[in-house]
């Protein structure tokens, strides 16, 4: 064997040499000029006419904390209303029955196409169109009494939900590789079967992310359901500083809790996110 | 007699201008592994794909153990078939694909015992016994509980092989098994082919490994746009080919 040519000259060794540290002068500048507009804000607003003290009393008086609770759970059942009909209006998009895409479509377009806060209104005084409902011959009730604050809320940000939903929904399904298609239909599946086993676990690690960006919608939408006197957290608010003007100071609470509630979603979405993640991290061999 | 347990007669299919497949007949008999040979668009894994109804047929009719496939003829016409039935038609084959199309949210396990449990109703312990026998005979009793993508090529393929058998098909369609694989990859998939052949399985294997052909298959086929252009013993249609079309494709690939 020969020896290996000798090296050239000229280059010097380096190890044992550390890399300096840079300065970062303008870092420490521009976090310098953020702290100070920061301090300027928080001085106006120390300065302005804001009773603090009626944002500490008023932030767990009963009628903000059950508005909290009724905004959490009507943003919880809004949103599983929306999803399911999502995921349903999805399949229905997606399948070659041109009756169920157009009816699908056509919900889409009804539902996006129109402000939710009129869609609300219209479920609320849905008594004025049908003074009574039912079922022939089985069941009937006065509008009015079946249409509660509650119910029209419901119907109106679920069906609303449902609509954007079942477009994230339908990208996701549509991110899935379609030879996941013919090995679910090789192995004997039909097509909602494969789409229920094979195709929508695998869709749901795509869709999470945009779905919590949706539910994060949802906690602020369900403050539009105040104008239909739905006890939510703005609406409790709101009936507060009715009575004592405190206005700017009750607003600052409902912004506290809704900032609460959602931060408390983020961490749970990572939770989810990992939970559909099987199979997709790569591990040590 | 034997019946053959695929009868492919008059077949057609055209993907918009383009036609795949141009009247193509062929038996397929009980026991036999079969390879097609042919370039690519020669017509030879759409000619699987219908036989497996991944794809439909615009004419002519395929019959696997006797029974029509995807049709029923009623009063002179033919009528589709419901995707229930052509469901339970497809558990008579096992498909493996070139990219595997091993399902990544399940262990390889779960990826065995998804149809039989799923589709055919079985009971999970015996069906669960089954898939660690066959994940054994393709060598990977270690990994049943690893995910594909903590699995080499290889070792992906051999369990869509197992997955596949899992159904106890009559017939296993091989489309291009290896040609997604590293080449040291080849072997071990090659492998347990051969040992299914050699367990009497019918088979039939669009390959591009001239190798395995000569050494495994009873019969090879080869195609050139759309039809069969010469058929035989491996060691005629590889070793003597016939056909100048034949004689061409064996060169270029050699």
């Amino acid at each position: 064997m020969k020896p290996a040519p000798a090296l050239a000259e000229g280059f010097p060794d380096l190890s044992g040499m550390r890399i300096a540290r840079e300065p970062h002068w303008f870092r420490w500048l521009s976090a310098a000029l953020i702290v100070l507009v920061l301090a300027a804000i928080a001085r106006a607003f120390a300065n302005g006419q804001i009773e603090w003290s009626y944002v500490g009393r008023f932030l767990t008086v009963k009628v903000i904390l059950e508005g909290t609770v009724n905004t959490m759970v009507m943003a919880v059942l809004a949103m599983m209303l929306g999803i399911f009909l999502g995921i349903v209006v999805a399949i229905m998009r997606l399948s070659p029955n041109p009756v169920l895409k157009s009816v699908a479509a056509g919900y889409t377009w009804l539902f996006r196409g129109t402000p939710l806060i009129l869609q609300l209104l219209l479920w609320f005084n849905l008594a004025l169109v049908f003074p009574t409902i039912g079922i022939p011959g089985l069941w009937s009730a006065r509008a009015v009494d079946v249409m509660t604050p509650f119910l029209a809320a419901l119907l109106g940000l679920g069906i609303n939900q449902g609509a954007y939903t079942s477009e994230v929904m339908r990208a996701g399904m549509l991110s899935v590789d379609v030879g996941q298609y013919e090995a679910a239909q090789a192995i004997g599946m039909g097509r909602l079967r494969a789409l229920r086993r094979i195709v929508l676990p695998q869709a749901m690690r795509v869709v999470i992310p945009p779905l919590g960006n949706e539910f994060i919608g949802m906690v602020k939408a369900t403050s539009l359901a105040s104008v239909i006197q739905y006890p939510e957290l703005l609406h409790n608010a709101e009936n507060i500083y009715y009575a004592n003007s405190r206005v700017i100071e009750l607003l600052i609470v409902a912004g506290l809790w809704y900032l609460l509630v959602v931060s408390i979603l983020t961490p749970l979405q990572m939770l989810l996110e990992r939970r559909f993640a099987r199979g997709t991290l790569r591990p040590a061999r | 007699m034997t019946k053959p347990l695929v009868a492919i007669r008059s077949v057609s299919k055209s993907f918009g201008e383009f036609q795949a497949l141009k009247n193509v007949s062929l038996d397929v008999w009980p026991g036999e592994v079969m390879c097609l040979i042919g370039a690519s668009g020669s017509g030879k894994t759409t000619l699987l794909r219908c036989i497996n109804q991944l794809t439909t047929i615009d004419a002519g009719g395929i019959w696997l153990d006797g029974e029509l496939l995807g049709v029923r003829e009623h009063g002179g016409r033919l009528h589709r078939l419901s995707e229930q039935q052509i469901g339970r038609q497809r558990l008579k084959t096992g498909m493996v694909f070139q990219r595997f199309n091993l399902f990544p949210h399940k262990t390889a396990l779960e990826n065995i015992t998804e149809g039989p449990t799923q589709v055919q109703g079985r009971k999970a312990d015996e069906v669960r016994a089954e898939a660690l026998e066959l994940l054994r005979r393709v060598g990977l009793a270690a990994k049943a509980d690893s995910y594909p993508a903590q699995l080499s090529g290889g070792q992906q393929q051999r369990v869509a092989i197992a997955r596949a058998l899992a159904m106890k098909p009559m017939l296993m369609l091989f489309d291009e098994p290896t040609s997604a694989l590293d080449p040291e990859l080849v072997g071990e998939v090659l492998a347990v082919m051969k040992e299914l052949a050699k367990s009497g399985m019918t088979m039939m294997v669009v390959t591009h490994e001239l190798g395995f052909a000569r050494e495994v298959a009873d019969r090879v086929v080869y195609m050139d746009q759309g039809a069969i252009v010469e058929q035989g013993r491996a060691s005629d249609v590889l070793g003597a080919p016939r056909e100048e079309r034949t004689k061409a494709f064996l060169s270029a690939v050699i």
